[in-house]
């Protein structure tokens, strides 16, 4: 296929490797090695899209990071990605790109009606128009912008590709690898550093891949190839292509974006398709070069205007003409080079040049071909609509504020170079305050307040000798300070042309009665009018006139418009720029995918997962599992057609009549030892501990110092100086957290140790009035009476040849007992018990039945401990010692905690027996009060009472120990229900306590 | 993400550390009777420094031990760290 404006033999692509693509539905060919940009060009294809604003054409204009306007929807293997820059993407094979921000398409675009109706689309549109009536925002104006504005479309499929994370540490990490990258990562290697040699592109060199320069006799690529393979050999050396560092954070942490599958035609199942490296590295190089800015001029936004480094780098790495008849226009030498390089494939530019007669070797060498120079000459505007047909020029007066005179030449594409702009981006995010440097009219890094050193380009170094003179003597000392080493290395004699100096002309001046768009930030269709409205009305802070024009506010984080906007703010305001600031840069330096950022940590890698050893025998009996945390925990057990409550209700009931088994393995357990072991849980809990005696447990209420129920538990004396402390499932880290603090860092002088055992204890509960009978057949040989074994007693046993220990708590309000051995025999545990206990009618009961057991006994749970409650509020007042001080009990002082009328737990049940409260209704006294409705407490568990046949709820109720026997109304909105319901004691079943003392 | 260094294991990512707050309150003795105030003060008053403040961190993902840590709180800059024994 015809690719017409593709050079012979000029580049670094693959001829042999062709590549089929589509644009827009068209199919066209490349080369391996091309980006979707240099093969769309290779076709002549200038026009990829609609600008954001006026939707006006918009073609290529940068070849990598710089490029603003060539942001495509981009499908490969079927799945669509939007806002991929065509400058970077490498072409693959399957690859098809679409315009975005055009309808129908973006040769015949409606939007583009936008560019003749400017006038509304004035700077700070956004915070002027769609402002009234109010009313119309929501259905009409707000519908619009959605539409109107953004980009491309995100993809609704699920991304089913690989990304990964990776973490590294090492001596010196080096951004970028043209001349000042290689020579001081090559430095460093050398002295025997760890070095992470990073750069963006698919090829090394950076600008040894465009400029005509020697280094020790080589090429400048030759040069940087014998470079890298050498690094490639050395262990110490990390040496990355396609992989950017994008984000500078605290304490020398930088993330670096890896692409990897992407340009890959066949990849293994197991190949991500992109990585993120956190490095976190002793030293930082910056060696991230510069970027072109171009000149302002009339309609510069015409497709086939350039930066003129991109130009020749389309010549340079991918063999691709942009115009075969090109007029170059600048305020410096650099340009000067496009045009040899177009002149070396037969192509004949004509050069503007802002300034006066220069005569630098570079422009003699230009002289010397015979190519034609006009100096004191802008390009005050261009015309062609799709694409340039010729450009306005002009003769600057000697202020160059005006023109002598005009005169059109006829050109196919238009190369601009304003000179260059460091890259700063990454030592201004590192906390780099960056300096002015008017020699270059630039910013560049100045006093680092980490790690860091920018050099080259990125520090304002234009010219070859130095930057890999000082990147060798940086490399060296930098790596010196952290191996000790100094391999003494010989520094490579370079060659290059000399420049004369630029010229400080940035924006052609509009002649009179002319009024061309001049564009400064072409991603967000920022031009000098708007800046100057901005102005006008006020904005003077350089951060406002940002936020207000959207100047620098794109994805490319205005990498050509900065500068520009900072110079026309400067002049209007008469400053220099150093007095106008600059704005603040921050990562990602262009932007990530989503699915790189998340990495592995999707669907069930989210979070780990954490199964009881009993998990296996759940699943086989049908268990419908229930998040606690990490915790899969069965919420019930599902026999045939049964819904949720149908099962519960079947569970909680055969606990009630006959027994039931509850895995309770999640309860977190704290193994506490040591002398003062007792002496610390009189200090955490708020009842006494000191006299407890070995064999028995006693139920716990913790607090915080503020006095707020922090969590309970029962707590075991398994010997003098041991306890087994058990804590709710969902608090058992904090709570362990807890005690480590109060022993480390408050009572150190206590002598104890605490340590989770939560995992190696396997835990079942054993719950109604056949438990017993089921624990004498699991234990034969033990004695398991009422006297031998109390409530709250504690024995350890044998339980067919597994050491068991045994605990008569109960949750349920029942008989109960638990039981606990090492995890690995928790399955045996758990089908022993099954099988003892078939005839006695046990059942297994999930954390439904388990709910509704404790709500109907009145136990408080999570809901109730909800970080606002103290031991009154739940009726646990009982527990508070008034003979020691314990954590957070100064704080029940507080005159709010002892109030009169201060909230309590109670009881609810419907008036009319049968309506189910929903959990977080208010309670209110009238349900058809005016609103707000006074709300006077609130519904924290609700169940379906088995042992009364009705539902039961428990609630928090503002005096509650006077309310009881109220009528009062649950009020849902959610559910839009009002509910009648009675207060009633909390205690549900078995008021005096008596089944489980039984 | 900053780089702590425990003052036993040496210099690790912030990912395995939790936060513990100010480092510099006192708790009031236990059993010692204590104004309104003093309590107050010493549950809920805590100063929003900007500049150096001493911290406490736990090693949650590590070796599990409360230590101090000096931190500039606009900077980030650890300055030190040390033992809970230990002067900071």
């Amino acid at each position: 296929m015809a690719q017409e404006f593709r050079l012979k033999n000029e580049g670094l692509i693959d001829r042999k490797k062709e590549i089929i693509f589509s644009f827009n539905g068209k199919k066209y060919s490349g080369y391996q090695g091309d980006t979707l940009a240099s093969a769309l060009l290779a076709n002549g294809v200038h026009l990829v899209g609609r600008s954001f604003k006026y939707h006006r054409p918009r073609g290529f204009f940068g070849a990598g990071v710089d490029e603003p306007n060539a942001k495509l929807q981009v499908t490969i293997n079927g799945y669509s990605e939007p806002n991929v820059n065509a400058t970077e993407i490498e072409l693959v094979k399957g690859l098809s790109a679409t315009s975005q921000n055009c309808w129908p398409s973006v040769n015949f675009d409606v939007g583009a009606i936008n560019n003749f109706l400017n006038r509304f689309f004035p700077a700070g549109f956004y915070y002027k128009t769609f402002m009234w009536p109010k009313s119309f925002w929501y259905k009409i104006y707000e519908p619009f912008i959605r539409k109107a504005a953004g980009l491309g479309v995100a993809s609704v499929e699920k991304d089913n590709e690989r990304y990964e994370h990776k973490y590294e540490y090492c001596d010196l990490l080096v951004a970028g690898s043209g001349p000042a990258g290689l020579s001081s990562a090559y430095a460093a290697a050398k002295n025997g550093a760890r070095v992470i040699l990073a750069e963006d592109k698919p090829r090394f060199g950076g600008t040894l891949l465009t400029d005509d320069v020697t280094i020790d006799n080589l090429s400048g690529k030759d040069w940087a190839d014998k470079i890298i393979s050498e690094l490639k050999e050395m262990p110490n050396v990390i040496v990355k292509n396609r992989s950017q560092v994008f984000g500078y954070y605290d304490h020398n942490m930088t993330v670096m974006f890896e692409r990897i599958g992407d340009h890959l035609e066949q990849k293994s199942k197991f190949t991500p398709r992109q990585r993120l490296w956190y490095i976190r590295a002793k030293e930082v190089l910056l060696s991230t070069g510069s970027i072109e800015r171009p000149i302002v001029f009339g309609n510069n936004d015409t497709p086939g205007i350039f930066l003129s480094a991109a130009a020749k780098e389309y010549i340079k790495v991918y063999g691709v003409l942009v115009g075969k008849k090109p007029v170059i226009f600048t305020n410096n030498d650099s340009a000067y080079e496009t045009a040899l390089e177009f002149k070396k494939n037969g192509v004949n530019p004509i050069i503007l040049d802002s300034r006066e007669e220069q005569n630098s070797q570079l422009v003699q060498d230009v002289k010397n071909q015979n190519i034609k120079i006009k100096f004191s000459h802008a390009i005050i505007a261009a015309n062609g609509y799709k694409k340039v047909n010729s450009v306005l020029a002009g003769k600057l007066t000697k202020d160059k504020t005006d023109y002598e005179k005009t005169e059109i030449i006829e050109c196919d594409c238009v190369c601009v170079s304003g000179f260059w702009t460091p890259t700063v981006h990454l030592a201004s995010q590192s906390g780099n305050k960056l300096s002015y440097n008017d020699k270059i009219d630039a910013f560049v890094p100045d006093k680092s307040k980490q790690s860091e050193k920018s050099i080259g380009a990125a520090n304002g170094t234009f010219t070859l000798k130095e930057t890999i003179e000082n990147g060798f003597k940086i490399g060296s000392e930098t790596s010196n300070k952290i191996t000790k080493k100094n391999n003494p290395i010989k520094i490579p004699k370079s060659n290059e042309l000399n420049h004369s100096p630029h010229d400080k002309f940035w924006c052609a001046p509009l002649p009179k009665g002319k009024n061309y768009k001049r564009f400064v930030d072409f991603q967000n269709d920022v031009a000098v009018s708007d800046i100057e409205i901005a102005l006008k009305e006020g904005y003077r802070s350089i951060e406002h006139v940002k936020r207000y024009t959207t100047l620098g506010m794109a994805t490319d984080q205005g990498r050509t418009s900065n500068l520009n906007g900072l110079q026309l703010v400067a002049n209007i305001e008469k400053k220099i720029i150093p007095q106008v600031g600059h704005t603040t840069f921050r990562p990602p330096f262009t932007p990530i995918t989503i699915g790189a950022i998340v990495g592995r940590e999707i669907g069930k890698e989210y979070m780990p997962t954490r199964k009881t050893p009993m998990h296996d025998w759940h699943e086989k009996n049908n268990a419908v599992f229930v998040d606690a945390g990490a915790w899969k925990r069965p919420r019930y057990y599902k026999q045939g057609n049964e819904t949720l409550s149908e099962a519960s209700r079947r569970e909680a009931k055969n606990v009630r009549d006959h027994v039931g088994i509850c895995d309770v393995t999640t309860l977190g357990k704290i193994d506490i030892k040591g002398p003062d072991a007792a002496e610390l849980l009189n200090r955490v809990y708020t009842n006494a501990w000191l006299k407890l005696p070995v064999g028995k447990a006693r139920y716990g209420v913790m607090l915080r110092e503020d006095g707020i129920v922090m969590d309970d538990g029962t707590t075991t004396r398994i010997s003098e100086n041991h306890f087994h402390m058990t804590t709710t499932t969902l608090q058992a880290a904090n709570v362990l957290s807890h005690l480590e603090y109060y022993l480390q860092v408050i009572w150190p002088e206590l002598n104890v140790n605490v340590v989770s055992t939560t995992e190696q204890w396997a835990g079942l509960s054993l719950a109604g009035p056949k438990s017993r009978d089921v624990l004498a057949k699991l234990f034969p040989d033990l004695n398991v009476s009422n006297d031998a074994l109390p409530f709250m007693g504690y024995i350890e046993g044998n339980l067919f040849g597994v050491e068991a220990r045994i605990f008569r708590i109960s949750f349920s309000g029942e008989l109960a007992f638990e039981i606990n051995v090492k995890s690995d025999h928790g399955i045996f545990m758990w089908e022993k018990t099954m099988e003892m206990g078939k005839e006695f009618n046990i059942q297994p009961y999930g954390t439904e039945a388990l709910s509704t057991l404790r709500i109907e006994m009145g136990h408080v749970a999570g809901p109730e401990l909800d970080g606002r409650t103290i031991p009154y509020d739940l009726s646990l007042e009982g527990l508070i010692s008034n003979n020691k001080d314990f954590i957070g009990k100064r704080s029940l002082r507080r005159e709010a905690f002892k109030s009169d009328s201060r909230q309590k737990i109670v009881g609810l049940i419907p008036v009319d027996k049968k309506s189910s409260i929903p959990e977080g209704s208010h309670l209110v006294e009238n349900k058809d009060a005016k609103l707000p409705n006074p709300k006077i407490g609130y519904v924290s568990s609700s169940c379906w009472s088995v042992e009364n046949n009705n539902p039961f709820s428990l609630g928090i109720l503002k005096n509650g120990k006077n309310m009881i026997g109220k009528k009062l109304f649950a009020l849902s909105p959610l559910k839009n229900k009002a509910i009648e319901v009675e207060v009633i004691s909390s205690h549900y079943v078995d008021h005096e306590g008596k089944r489980v003392r039984s | 993400m900053l780089n702590i260094k425990c003052p036993y294991c040496g210099d690790r990512a912030q990912k395995e550390f939790a936060y513990g707050g100010d480092g510099t309150v006192k708790r009031p003795e236990l059993n010692k009777e204590v104004s309104d105030k003093e309590w107050d003060d010493f549950v809920y008053m805590r100063k929003s420094l900007r500049g150096k403040h001493v911290e406490l961190w736990h090693h949650i993902f590590g070796c599990r031990q409360w230590f101090r840590a000096q931190r500039d709180t606009a900077t980030h800059e650890i300055f030190k760290t040390a033992k809970i024994s230990e002067e900071i």
